[in-house]
């Protein structure tokens, strides 16, 4: 017996909410893929703890989520009982481990945004989300130290590891337009103080990478074409196969408890 | 002349202050900063808590552990309230809880703001006191602590990490 997938409302906060969520959840997810696997084993628990405090933001937002839905779901519901259509996270976070160079930079440009994201939240007028913003900074700021760091190391590190990074980079970095982007049903929200304006976030996301970069000795990419498609549910099909893993268990075994 | 008799809330006080942090069992929860109040709400005793970080897996162990505390004191209809704000942070423990963790080997945290590259804001050592000191690895046993090495006394020691 399968457990059928469920549907949420059309509302958004809500999916504002939900997207936010989701984008902690699923690079959570990515980033515990390494448990048992990473390079070393200080990164192997530095890895697995950076994906407990991503879970823990996502669990943060999808019980807030619940409430603004008010349709007796739980964040088990959305985590697991949701297609890839579904799931609205920025395709950045759902891209594949690859080697470490691709999880680093991955992890270092996601929190250098998130890090500034959370920053501006703390002063959303949704008390809300200003609170889990709250929670979410100094954590954000110990993961984009790590992550930064490595960055850094490997640009700057041997003949491989720079070839390594720059090829993550290049790879990656027409992913990062998402974060900017303002999807139609968010302007509401930013105009009313209750997001924060990507706009606004922009100048230290890119301080920080001009910083980073120069001292890795890595290029910044110079296209300027970027992917979109996740805040819409255009997922690429990696998504597909993460979710498989991630729900196979609860949607084959409906209630399990363990 | 008796001595006033202490009241309910205050006896759940006491109960649940006294709960040992699961993984920092030399402190208790009132000391971490976690205990955030205890109030009589609706003939319920209820428990105000925080996590100290957001994916903390300590959270369930450490409600059923109050929980626990207050039935043992002979506390019934008790609840359990998370709050996220105002945010944890290590600047919630009590300076007896950094002398806590000190004499049992971890590196009490800091003031918080060190939050540069390559941080080298010196971690004393919590047996020789030196400050010739270097991180191992950022993260150790539990989130909240890092692995340190003292170069003078050359023994390994944990870190409560600023928050």
């Amino acid at each position: 017996m399968a457990t059928t997938s469920i549907a949420v409302v059309d509302d958004r906060l809500f999916a504002a909410v939900l997207a936010r969520a989701d984008d902690a959840l699923i690079l959570g997810h990515r980033l515990s893929e390494w448990c048992g696997h990473a390079p070393m084993l200080e990164e192997d628990l530095a890895l697995a703890n950076i994906a407990l405090d991503l879970i823990g933001q996502a669990r943060l937002l999808y019980e807030y989520a619940a409430t603004i839905e008010n349709a007796g779901h739980t964040e088990d519901d959305y985590a697991y009982r949701r297609d890839p259509h579904q799931f609205r996270n920025i395709l950045l976070v759902e891209q594949p481990n690859g080697d470490f160079a691709h999880t680093i930079i991955r992890q270092y440009l996601y929190s250098a945004f998130a890090h500034a994201f959370w920053q501006a939240m703390t002063s959303s007028a949704d008390a809300a989300l200003a609170a889990i913003a709250a929670k979410s900074v100094p954590e954000s700021a110990y993961h984009l130290r790590h992550a930064a760091e490595w960055t850094i190391r490997l640009g700057d590190g041997t003949e491989e590891s720079h070839r390594r990074a720059q090829d993550a980079l290049d790879a990656l970095f027409p992913y990062t337009g998402e974060m900017f982007a303002i999807p139609e049903t968010e302007t509401d929200l930013i105009v009313g103080g209750i997001l924060a304006d990507p706009a606004t976030i922009r100048p230290a996301w890119t301080a920080s990478l001009d910083r980073i970069l120069a001292e890795a000795g890595l290029a910044k990419p110079q296209s300027t074409w970027m992917q979109s498609g996740g805040r819409r549910g255009r997922h690429s099909e990696h998504l597909g196969h993460l979710l498989a893993e991630m729900q196979i268990l609860p949607r084959s075994y409906p209630g399990a408890i363990w | 002349m008796s001595t006033p008799q202490p009241t309910l809330r205050d006896r759940a006080w006491s109960a649940a202050a006294a709960v040992p942090d699961p993984e920092l069992p030399m402190l208790t929860i009132a000391e971490l900063g976690i205990l955030r109040g205890v109030e009589l709400v609706d003939r319920f005793v209820e428990v105000t808590i925080t996590p100290t970080y957001s994916g903390c897996p300590a959270m369930a162990a450490i409600a059923l552990d109050i929980e626990r505390a207050l039935h043992e004191a002979g506390i019934e209809n008790t609840r359990i309230r998370l709050v996220l704000a105002p945010a944890w942070t290590t600047d919630w423990l009590t300076d007896e809880a950094r002398a806590k963790l000190a004499r049992n080997g971890i590196a009490p945290p800091g003031a918080r703001g060190s939050n540069c590259l390559f941080d080298n804001t010196p971690v004393p050592c919590p047996r020789c006191e030196s400050n010739a000191t270097e991180r191992i690895a950022e993260f150790g046993a539990t989130a909240c602590k890092s692995i340190w090495r003292c170069t003078a006394c050359r023994e390994p020691f944990d870190h409560f990490k600023c928050h």
